[in-house]
């Protein structure tokens, strides 16, 4: 637009208030539903995250390097307790659980199970799984527990015990001896997924090295990062405090929950693909009033030209015209977004029969969008960017007009 | 010195299945500074003559030669600046930009030729006063009578410094006063600036102005004559 004055792009906007109007509402409309969607999409992964990783596997464990890929109870770690402990001091993080893990038969007077046994520490556990705040019956374990166990309420149910009565579970210790032993289960947990509430069970780690000859070693410690921008470099901090223990693996995790970061990029796919959609639209929007006001100024083209302007000048007109409305929408749309957004955000947004959902699976109970340069700006400058596009039509149309014929045009 | 040269210009249009001639082997020389009017009836070819002299319209065949270019056969980008830099326009229904000032209308081709923001805006305010437009520089079009248009065409047109202006039927939509203001303007500017005119009218009291009479009919040149302008006093 070296030549060409955005005085007249301008100008020219407003020749047809309503249709530059009706354009501009449309972009307006869709960026900020863009806004709030892509925000409300990031907030929602993110609250998915939280409540997947929270639930058991934390935001990183620690493991054997052989024990993700071959879960065997000799791929284990020394001195478990004292190097979750560890981290705790020299990292200043509370949100640190070491564990084992084991196989066992579990039978009631009247049925048997196959279960897995997960040895906790019961005062650190609640800090990296929500399943000590989902015992719906009896209570969790405690710091002394010794021969009590949790287990899930599905579990219960198919072992037809309750609060209060025995269950005896027979299993294999690390050393290949019988791992044997009669609990009193002290608390169910209802955590939402099935496979825990049918084969977890919860006992100390104390009771459970006792139990399956751990001799101190575990299989992994669960840390929970204060939020999940924090991982990658709480992960680096722990790699680089350990780096001297040998067979030790530092899981990410994506690493420990591929499914989850898979299933958010499919619905990240369908998403952008709705959203293609709604830019598609708008684009076709701003495509015919740009072709509309290029055809019904034909005659003032034709006059420009005469003037001694080239087609170049006149395409780069349309497009200034375009960019001027584009931007207009894109700021319009940007603000009314962040506005709802923004509101949203603070208070939450939930829809109806959320909030019975979060209190039957200590979830939060209203989603909250999470606003940030990418949810603000990445939908908006993708409707400019199509609008744009689209007037290279109308704008490329001008290159065929003769300004003789152009001047005869009614 | 020849200004303007078109030599055999030929120039056919087809209206369905009938071959209508617009120019038929047109010889014309033009000097610089020459008040020239192009007469004759409807379809004889008056505007046809001027789109091509004015580089809008290309000949079927012949020469059109500009200050010793051959402009008919330019491409359209030099062609555009050609008109840019050396011609200006007036038309008949005045083409004014309708959401521009009279101003701003006036500063849109010095704009184009990349003339400075201050001194096109001071270049604009005094081609306005000089047309008898003092106090209307902030009107857009549809604030103006026909013959104020006009005078903001004309303004436009002589805003550029052109060597040539090629006027259409100019005073077609204006009254009998509008039109002699009109035309004096184009004696005062032909006289004092030296700026080559040629009108295309079947206006007699346009054609009394000028210094040389071309008659067409039929897309070509029937008459071709030297004649003492008439000047209104008003």
């Amino acid at each position: 637009m070296s030549n060409v004055s955005i005085l007249l792009a301008w100008r020219n906007l407003w020749r047809h208030k309503r249709r530059t109007w009706l354009t501009v509402g449309a972009m307006i409309f869709s960026n900020s539903l863009l806004v709030f969607s892509i925000s409300l999409q990031f907030g929602s992964y993110e609250m998915m995250i939280d409540n997947t990783l929270q639930a058991f596997s934390g935001h990183i464990q620690l493991q054997h390097e052989q024990y993700l890929d071959d879960p065997k109870m000799r791929h284990n770690l020394p001195e478990i307790i004292a190097t979750a402990q560890r981290l705790r001091d020299e990292l200043k993080l509370e949100n640190v659980g070491a564990r084992a893990v084991g196989f066992a038969l579990a039978s009631s007077s009247d049925r048997s199970y196959g279960i897995q046994v997960l040895g906790v520490e019961p005062l650190f556990e609640g800090r990296v799984s929500s399943i000590p705040g989902l015992v719906h019956e009896g209570r969790y374990l405690e710091k002394d527990s010794y021969d009590e166990i949790v287990i899930g309420s599905t579990l219960a149910r198919n072992l037809k015990i309750a609060t209060g009565d025995e269950l005896t579970f027979l299993g294999s210790g690390l050393d290949n001896s019988f791992a044997a032993g009669v609990v009193r289960v002290v608390g169910t947990f209802e955590s939402g997924m099935p496979d825990l509430d049918r084969n977890l069970a919860q006992v100390s780690l104390n009771y459970f090295n006792d139990s399956f000859a751990m001799r101190g070693k575990g299989h992994s410690i669960a840390v929970r990062a204060g939020n999940i921008e924090a991982v990658a470099g709480l992960k680096a901090s722990i790699e680089a405090l350990l780096k001297n223990q040998s067979d030790l693996a530092v899981r990410h995790w994506e690493e420990l929950q591929p499914g989850l970061k898979q299933a958010i990029q499919a619905d990240m796919t369908s998403a952008w693909f709705m959203y293609l959609v709604l830019i598609i639209l708008v684009a076709f929007s701003v495509l015919n009033t740009q072709l509309m006001s290029v055809l019904e100024r034909t005659r003032e083209f034709g006059t420009m030209m005469a003037l001694g302007l080239k087609p170049s000048n006149l395409s780069r007109l349309v497009i200034a015209e375009t960019f001027l409305m584009s931007s207009l929408g894109l700021l319009l749309g940007i603000a009314v977004g962040f506005v709802i957004t923004w509101y949203l955000s603070v208070v939450g947004f939930y829809y109806p029969g959320m909030e019975e959902m979060a209190v039957k699976f200590n979830l939060p109970d209203r989603m909250y969008p999470e606003i940030n340069p990418v949810s603000l700006l990445l939908g908006p400058c993708m409707v400019a960017f199509a609008s744009l596009l689209a007037s290279i039509y109308p704008a490329t149309r001008l290159y065929r007009l003769l300004p003789v014929e152009a001047m005869r045009a009614v | 010195m020849s200004s303007i040269r078109c030599i055999q210009l030929c120039k056919t249009f087809r209206q369905g299945d009938e071959i209508i001639t617009g120019l038929d082997h047109v010889d014309i020389v033009v000097d610089k500074g020459e008040f020239v009017c192009l007469s004759g009836p409807s379809g004889s070819g008056k505007t046809t003559l001027l789109n091509a002299i004015g580089g809008l319209d290309t000949p079927d065949s012949g020469e059109i030669h500009m200050d010793g270019i051959r402009i008919d056969m330019l491409a359209k980008g030099p062609l555009a600046d050609m008109r840019l830099h050396n011609i200006g326009f007036v038309f008949q229904a005045y083409n004014l930009i309708p959401v521009l000032t009279a101003q701003e209308n006036v500063e849109f081709v010095m704009q184009v030729q990349g003339v400075a923001a201050a001194e096109r805006a001071q270049k604009a305010r005094d081609i306005l006063k000089e047309v008898g437009l003092v106090g209307m520089e902030d009107r857009k079009p549809a604030q103006l009578s026909g013959g104020q248009q006009q005078r903001v065409a004309v303004a436009r047109a002589i805003a550029s410094q052109p060597k040539l202006v090629l006027a259409d039927e100019p005073t077609a939509n204006l009254d009998t006063v509008a039109s002699s203001q009109l035309m004096n303007l184009f004696s005062e500017l032909n006289q004092h600036h030296r700026v080559t005119f040629i009108i295309a009218t079947h206006d007699k009291r346009v054609m009394a102005y000028a210094k040389r009479l071309i008659k067409m009919e039929d897309g070509k040149i029937i008459s071709d004559e030297m004649q003492a302008p008439i000047l209104d006093e008003n």
